[in-house]
């Protein structure tokens, strides 16, 4: 029974459907950290503590009887702010790409013992009326919670898609990434868009970790269970792009759900790897 | 004879001094017995460790006014093994040979207590440990079990489970077996689908995901698309409550469930949890809070757990397992009248030990006595024992959705 099942195609439908909105969850988590380490360089491990960070703040606000989505009116800023400061702070230290993963892997540690101080080790779960509302479409179920995430996720990625093509920030933020001392030359302030870009990153992290706290229950210790098949969208994506993540995202969440509606769920985390090996064996110009 | 003014006050002073006469004899004295052990203080396993510490700490409070052990005070040395089996090995190798503790104390999980085992072995040292789910593992002899899952729980446990169901309103013809692939988890699910197989129950799913899944509404939806009668769910912690979450997305009820281990307070809170069936070894009402030590640790551990703010304060398999080893320890050494660890095993193996659970015996394979698993449900936002019927209260009987 563990083997090859042939799933109803209601199951098929159902399960397609929860790729499709997990992925979008990847999407939205992925979107800060292709632009992070497409654009600025730096791969920033702490992406997925403030992420955490995020929910868990969220899930705070949320038991003094904020909304969870207008929690997002003070959580935004904030970590608009934090994810500024961070890159500040490198900058003015002059990380490097590679030490950043190291020095950012050192704060998701310290950010994860201060969610577990301050909310312990225990689950937590954001109990909010979102969670109580369905919709069945075709025989389908829809629950609100993941359609909101969907709704997100597509939007601030073409938001962002349309800020980097079509503006003159998002002109200078490529050229930058392209070239910085030709775009420094043609008066670009580097400085500033990297610190805009920074704390646009954190904050688009701070809004997936409402979306989690909306949909999932929370542990200090989940913040690593998101990082290879976040990292997996990223990379098929394509790093410093803006829709990339969510189509590639959707395309691990759908290829996962449908490995466990045919077989056992604890083959499912090897669809992401898999993709992931893959692309960097046969498109490694992409992922570069 | 009539008494004088004068002999009256001196019969007071003579009863008053008799008392603190009494009081000093019976007050602990001479060097601490020092017992150390560690517990996951920090990391993923704390919230449940929490417990344990409050039951060590009410349990060494209750000692010392006892008089002690031996007549000598107790002190606990405890050390935070951060939920690392492998620093718990450092830690009680570091309580043997640096602190030179005089007996050792279970850590909480399986992995720890396998690691403190192997500790133990090596000095020479009863461990008497609380909640340790694989007890094939046991291979050493001066090791001896709170937590009465008997010594083939892959067996028993089923079977209890199945009795139950078999003496509902509706016993299943179908089953799905879901489980975590968590060790202490995964080869009693293994065994439950052995048994469901003898008797006669067609499996019409089985699944596996890993420990620590994120996502379990595919899980939810091969369940649904299964229709068992029955789903047997080999849950740890709150993965019982996440695969509920992910049922109610798509508007499915099981008619009926089981969750193995489950975080009880959380699960118990939970309304799809209605009629969600689990095992127990002690639950605060009749006839469990006729054992012994049971009436008065309830009262304390409900006092304690609720001013640590603990999600659930009852007396449940944790608190009740951990309190048992302590009730196993002390009989040790107040049957060997002594503080060696060979004396202490030695009559732990030829006596019964009257616990929180009942009467315990260490005569089987890893000094594992007999299955002591009931069958709990939650009924009205409480867990309530509804199997074997002698352990029933007002006349509980299991239900279904």
């Amino acid at each position: 029974m563990s083997g090859f099942t042939m799933p109803s195609a209601t199951l098929l439908a159902q399960s397609i459907l929860s790729g499709v909105f997990v992925g979008a969850l990847y999407g939205l988590l992925g979107l800060g950290l292709s632009l992070s380490w497409g654009l600025l360089r730096l791969i920033n491990l702490a992406h997925f503590a403030f992420a955490f960070l995020a929910a868990y703040l969220c899930y705070q606000m949320a038991q003094m009887g904020v909304d969870p989505l207008l929690s997002l009116g003070l959580i935004v800023p904030l970590f608009f702010a934090i994810g500024a400061g961070l890159h500040w702070g490198m900058m003015k230290f002059q990380i490097t790409p590679f030490n950043s993963l190291l020095v950012t892997f050192g704060l998701t540690g310290i950010v994860e013992a201060l969610i577990q101080t301050i909310w312990t080790a225990d689950f937590r779960k954001l109990e909010s009326s979102y969670g109580e509302h369905n919709f069945k479409v075709a025989g389908l179920y829809v629950p609100l919670p993941e359609l909101i995430t969907l709704g997100l996720a597509v939007s601030l990625s073409f938001v962002v898609w349309a800020v980097l093509r079509y503006t003159d920030l998002g002109k200078a933020l490529r050229a930058s990434a392209e070239d910085s001392a030709v775009a420094a030359a043609f008066g670009i302030n580097e400085k500033r868009n990297a610190l805009l870009l920074a704390g646009t990153c954190s904050a688009l992290a701070s809004i997936a970790g409402v979306c989690l706290a909306l949909g999932f229950t929370l542990a200090p210790s989940q913040i690593y269970a998101w990082i290879g098949v976040v990292f997996a969208a990223v990379m098929l994506g394509g790093l410093g792009r803006a829709l990339a993540p969510l189509i590639a995202g959707i395309v691990i969440g759908v290829s996962e759900a449908v490995t466990m509606a045919v077989t056992a769920p604890s083959w499912a985390p090897l669809v992401s790897f898999t993709l992931l090996i893959a692309i960097l064996l046969f498109r490694p110009g992409r992922a570069a | 004879m009539k008494k004088t003014p004068v002999s009256r006050r001196f019969t007071l002073l003579a009863a008053l001094l008799s008392f603190a006469g009494l009081a000093v004899a019976q007050a602990p004295s001479g060097p601490p017995i020092r017992i150390g052990s560690t517990l996951a203080l920090t990391g993923p396993l704390s919230a449940t460790a929490q417990v344990h510490k409050i039951v060590g700490e009410i349990y060494i409070e209750q000692a010392n006014k006892r008089g002690g052990w031996l007549g000598r005070p107790l002190e606990w040395v405890l050390k935070d093994d951060q939920s690392k089996p492998d620093l718990a090995r450092t830690l009680y190798e570091q309580l043997v040979t640096v602190d030179k503790v005089d007996l050792l104390f279970s850590p909480y999980a399986t992995g720890a207590i396998l690691s403190a085992m192997g500790v133990a072995q090596r000095y020479n040292k009863v461990l008497v440990h609380h909640t340790f789910g694989i007890p094939s593992l046991v291979k050493y002899d001066m090791a001896f079990p709170a937590w009465s899952l008997g010594s083939d729980p892959a067996n028993t446990v089923p079977n209890t489970l199945f009795d139950a169901l078999a003496a509902g309103p509706k016993p299943p013809k179908t089953i799905a077996v879901v489980t975590s692939k968590f060790p202490s988890i995964q080869f009693m699910s293994a065994g439950a689908r052995e048994v469901a197989k003898k008797r006669g129950l067609q499996e019409v799913l089985f699944l596996e995901w890993d420990f620590g899944n994120r996502d379990f509404g595919p899980i939810a939806n091969r369940i649904k698309d299964a229709k068992p009668d029955f789903v047997f769910v080999g849950a740890i912690g709150l993965e019982g409550n996440l695969l509920l979450d992910a049922m109610k997305k798509i508007d499915y009820v099981p008619p009926q469930h089981f969750y193995l281990y489950p975080s009880p307070g959380p699960l118990v809170t939970l309304p799809e949890a209605k009629n969600a069936l689990s095992v127990t070894i002690f639950e605060e009402q009749q006839p469990f809070l006729n054992n012994t030590g049971a009436a008065d640790f309830v009262k304390l551990f409900r006092e304690r757990a609720t001013a640590a703010k603990l999600p659930d304060p009852s007396v449940e398999v944790q608190a009740a397992a951990s309190y048992t080893a302590w009730q196993i320890l002390a009989a040790g050494v107040a049957g060997a009248k002594s503080l060696d660890d060979k004396a202490i095993a030695a009559w732990l193996k030829t006596n019964t030990v009257d616990t929180l659970q009942g009467p315990l015996r260490f005569n089987g394979p890893g000094n594992y006595g007999e299955d002591l698993m009931r069958i709990k449900q939650v009924q009205n936002g409480h867990w309530t024992v509804v199997w074997p019927k002698a352990f029933t209260a007002g006349g509980a009987t299991l239900q279904t959705n």
